[in-house]
């Protein structure tokens, strides 16, 4: 049984470093704007103005 | 131009508008103005017609930009400086206040920027906000052809006074609060973790071993930060009211906290139990969840403005020689020359020096119709120049003038209608906390005299640990916090939860006239006389549309056409009428003087008719037909409204405007209300504290900043508002002018609410009476406690949400979207 000293020394530690993780979140400002994000989300990267084209060409079959 | 154009039912690409009177087509696609095409090719240059497929024509109708702000200002170093978060080299950092970003395809965009500019290094959205963060480098571009551009496509930046030296606020206070809600809620898991082995062990035998010395340690030293950092603000804010001999809802609160965590430590260390350490995190983290429902705000809306945020940046002055140049406000000195241009705001006092100007006062003193000035007479900062440009001499500096000096009236002075607010839960609080520490010392001197010290300590700090109100904590947020929330999905926009009793108290509304109960866009025009055919409509649609005078632009708003003429010729004389040829027919309309000098008819031929509005007199050939008798229109189902409301509170208007409209209104308002008519705006707000001392309760409605102090002085001062980004003066509340028939039910609901307050306070002292006879009766194990505490809160929480959206419902709000 001794073991669980171990165990539970380990799984505090993974939990501190997610609340390492919240806390550098918040301080870097993510959750200052909580639906900018959720926008951005549904942007894709199209560089090149061919493949934007071809793009709309294929909703226009759609 | 062509004289003639057809009308199609084409969707322009751009802004999704019908395109009604002349589409533009290019690259196969309809565009419903020029603007909008420029946006477009704008766009379609430099690849950035993914726009188009974030959202269905999510581009910003340009065809109704009435005036394009001039941008010469941002030329001027020492502006930039100072409106900017930083500047240095090349590099300037600022960020930008665009009401019009409204959808994915904006964020895109903007944050796409140096596709358009390469310039712009990099630019970041808020959209709750509606800001953009730009940063830019000044050697490659100027923030001038920046701004430029974000006009060109549509989304021109707010840039107005009070911008000035105000440097943005990023929104820190917040992260704390989410910090301290971490900490208790990574206390509260692992300590629930480790507790769960004594969940389960009923017979008391234990681990054995150290386990219960390992697991109370680490509880401790979990406990303890949230202790020290995430319940500071209730043992501060607890501590505060009792230096000051009050009691607030924070001291049971703290008393509670205390208690759970000094019986915990010392069953720990004493070995006599497992503490309650599960419930102490546990309690923190929930109240910390209402803190942070109550911390809810609309981010895009300003409820603090003054005249700053009203008037622009800066104005175009002329020098000896005659040259313009930009100059900010705050620099403006009296006897300069400044140019004004149609739509632009007069900054300060001045004195006309042009021939003649319109100035559209509505704004500032609730005239509804714009006024001719002559050259030499006096201008009062706020007004809006209509038509053509005009030359105007500063008589003030911008501190000093007409429409500032409400500002210095004492209203304005003190905030202490927020510090007053206190809740249901304030109240009570005092009673509540001598029957708590009532019941905890009697219940503990029965068990002192019955089985000794031992168990009498631990019966009273478990009723001290029970009655921690918790759940009565919560109810007065999270019940007004989701009235916030109904009330915004249906246009009304409070500014702070705790309003929302103010709201509900009402007993006396107060309304202003124009731009409130009547739209200042929308005007009836009715003609009386001869009926008009088709054909003539047309004539006199083709010969108003020339001008640009405000009443002849309703006369065209009225008349029905299809199509247009272009007019032979065409003459106005500015402020009494026009005269134009259209396709051989003399079409002569204006004033009764006006329409004698030009037709030849004796002033008998015209009649002088008896209507409350503005009149303007149509001759066609030489033959009187009749006259446009104008009123601003009232806003749809305002009759309706005040018709219901009168019943129930007293009615007033409260009008800056003159009593044109008085027989109409009065049969709309009650007859323990009355109307009021050319009151300024200082006699607006004093009307407003003559009621108050008549002991009512005054919600006031307006929309100008004429109203601005009577909003400022009421009870609960609504600014209405039909764009709600646009500017609206200093409120509680900003209510969408379309949501304005909904007032009454809003009364209605806010009552309910606070109803529901009362019901879940119930509610959670129901729980409280349960867990007491647990804890009198000695019995309240970790379990039960770790059971009943998050239960309440959580029923509260559940009971709140449900309750306000079925009263929500039952009076016809929107609850869902």
């Amino acid at each position: 049984m001794e073991v669980i000293y171990m165990l539970i020394g380990f799984s505090l530690l993974v939990a501190l470093i997610f609340l390492g993780l919240f806390f550098w979140a918040v301080k870097t400002g993510q959750f200052d704007d909580q639906h900018t994000p959720s926008m951005r989300v549904l942007f894709d990267d199209k560089r090149s103005t061919s493949k934007k084209s071809i793009h709309n060409q294929k909703n226009q079959d759609e | 131009m062509n004289s003639t154009a057809v009308i199609s039912s084409e969707i322009c690409y751009h802004c999704g508008e019908d395109c009604t009177s002349e589409a533009v087509h290019f690259d196969d696609k309809p565009f419903c103005c020029t603007g909008c095409k420029a946006a477009y090719q704008i766009l379609d240059e430099s690849g950035l017609c993914s726009y188009y497929d974030l959202d269905v024509n999510p581009g910003i109708n340009l065809k109704n930009k009435k005036h394009r702000a001039r941008f010469d200002y941002l030329e001027d170093d020492e502006v930039i400086i100072r409106i900017s978060d930083f500047w240095d080299a090349n590099k300037l950092s600022l960020t930008l206040y665009i009401p019009n970003i409204h959808c994915t395809s904006c964020v895109w965009l903007l944050e796409n920027l140096q596709k358009l500019d390469a310039g712009v290094l990099q630019s970041g959205v808020n959209f709750l906000k509606r800001e953009l963060s730009l940063l830019v480098d000044t050697e490659q571009t100027t923030l001038r052809n920046v701004v430029e551009q974000l006009v060109t496509i549509g989304y021109e930046p707010e840039i107005r006074f009070d911008k000035l030296d105000t440097q943005t606020q990023k929104s820190h206070q917040n992260r704390s609060l989410w910090l301290k809600m971490g900490v208790a809620g990574f206390a509260f898991g692992n300590i629930m973790l480790f507790s769960f082995p004594d969940y389960l062990d009923t017979t008391g035998s234990g681990l054995g071993g150290n386990f219960p010395i390992f697991f109370g340690a680490l509880n401790i030293i979990l406990a303890l930060p949230v202790l020290l950092y995430s319940s500071s603000d209730y043992l501060k804010s607890a501590f505060a009211a009792l230096s000051q001999r009050g009691v607030n809802l924070d001291v049971p609160i703290s008393i509670g906290i205390m208690a759970l965590f000094c019986r915990s430590v010392y069953e720990i260390l004493t070995m006599t139990g497992t503490g309650y350490m599960d419930s102490f995190t546990g309690l923190i983290f929930f109240l910390l969840i209402g803190k942070l429902v109550q911390q809810k705000t609309f981010h895009r809306l300003s409820f603090d403005r003054d005249y700053r945020s009203y008037l622009p940046i800066a104005v175009n002055v002329l020098n000896e020689s005659g040259e313009e140049y930009s100059v900010s406000l705050d620099k403006l000195e009296p006897n300069q020359q400044i140019r004004l241009r149609n739509q632009e705001l007069v900054p300060c006092d001045a004195t006309l020096l042009s021939e003649e100007a319109f100035m559209d006062y509505s704004f500032i003193t609730g005239e509804s119709e714009p006024v001719a000035i002559k050259k030499g007479a006096r201008i009062f900062a706020g007004g809006r120049l209509t038509g053509n440009s005009a030359l105007l001499r500063t008589e003030e500096k911008v501190a000093n003038s007409y429409l500032t000096k409400l500002w210095n009236h004492e209203t304005f002075q003190n905030n202490d209608k927020e510090l007053k607010l206190t809740t249901f839960a304030d109240k009570i609080s005092p009673y509540f906390t001598v029957a708590v520490l009532g019941i905890a010392f009697f219940s503990g001197l029965y068990w002192l005299q019955t089985a000794g010290m031992e168990p009498a300590l631990s019966v009273f700090t478990a009723v001290l640990i029970i009655a921690c109100p918790c759940a009565l904590a919560l109810s007065t947020p999270f019940t007004l916090g989701s009235a916030l929330n109904v009330l915004s999905l249906n246009g009304l926009f409070v500014k702070n939860h705790l309003l929302i009793e103010n709201l509900s108290k009402a007993s006396s509304i107060v309304f202003d006239k124009t731009g409130t109960l009547t739209e200042s866009d929308s005007a009836e025009v009715d003609f009386f006389g001869v009926e008009l055919s088709a054909q003539e409509q047309t004539w006199v649609k083709s010969a108003c549309k020339n001008s640009i005078h405000p009443l002849s632009r309703k006369v065209t708003y009225a008349l029905e056409s299809s199509f247009l003429y272009h007019p032979k010729s065409f003459e106005e004389l500015p402020g009494k009428g026009i005269f134009a040829d259209v396709e051989n027919t003399l079409i002569c309309l204006g004033s009764r003087s006006f329409l004698a000098s030009q037709t030849g008819m004796s002033s008998e031929e015209i009649p002088e008719p008896n209507f409350s509005g503005s009149v303007v007199h149509l001759s066609i050939n030489g033959q009187y037909r009749g006259f446009f008798g104008i009123k601003s229109g009232i806003r749809n189902g305002i009759p309706d409204l005040l018709h219901s409301m009168k019943e129930k509170f007293s009615t007033y208007l409260l009008s800056g405007d003159n009593d044109a409209q008085k027989k109409e209104f009065t049969k709309y308002l009650g007859t323990n209300g009355s109307l009021l008519f050319n009151k300024k705006p200082e006699e607006k707000l004093d009307f407003i504290t003559h009621l108050q001392k008549s002991g009512e309760q005054v919600v006031m409605v307006g929309d100008g900043l004429n109203d601005a102090g009577a909003l400022k002085k009421s009870d609960f001062g609504i600014a209405l508002a039909d764009d709600i980004s646009s500017f609206a003066p200093a409120c509680d509340a900003i209510l969408e002018g379309d949501s304005l028939p909904n007032l009454n039910n809003f009364i209605d609901f806010s009552k309910a609410s606070m109803k529901i307050i009362i019901a879940s306070f119930v509610l959670s002292l129901l729980y409280n009476t349960i867990g007491l006879a647990f804890a009198i009766t000695g019995h309240l194990s970790p379990l039960v406690a770790a059971i009943l505490m998050p239960l309440s809160s959580i029923s509260v929480m559940v009971f709140t949400f449900v309750t306000t959206r079925y009263f929500a419902r039952k009076r016809g709000l929107m609850i869902w979207k």
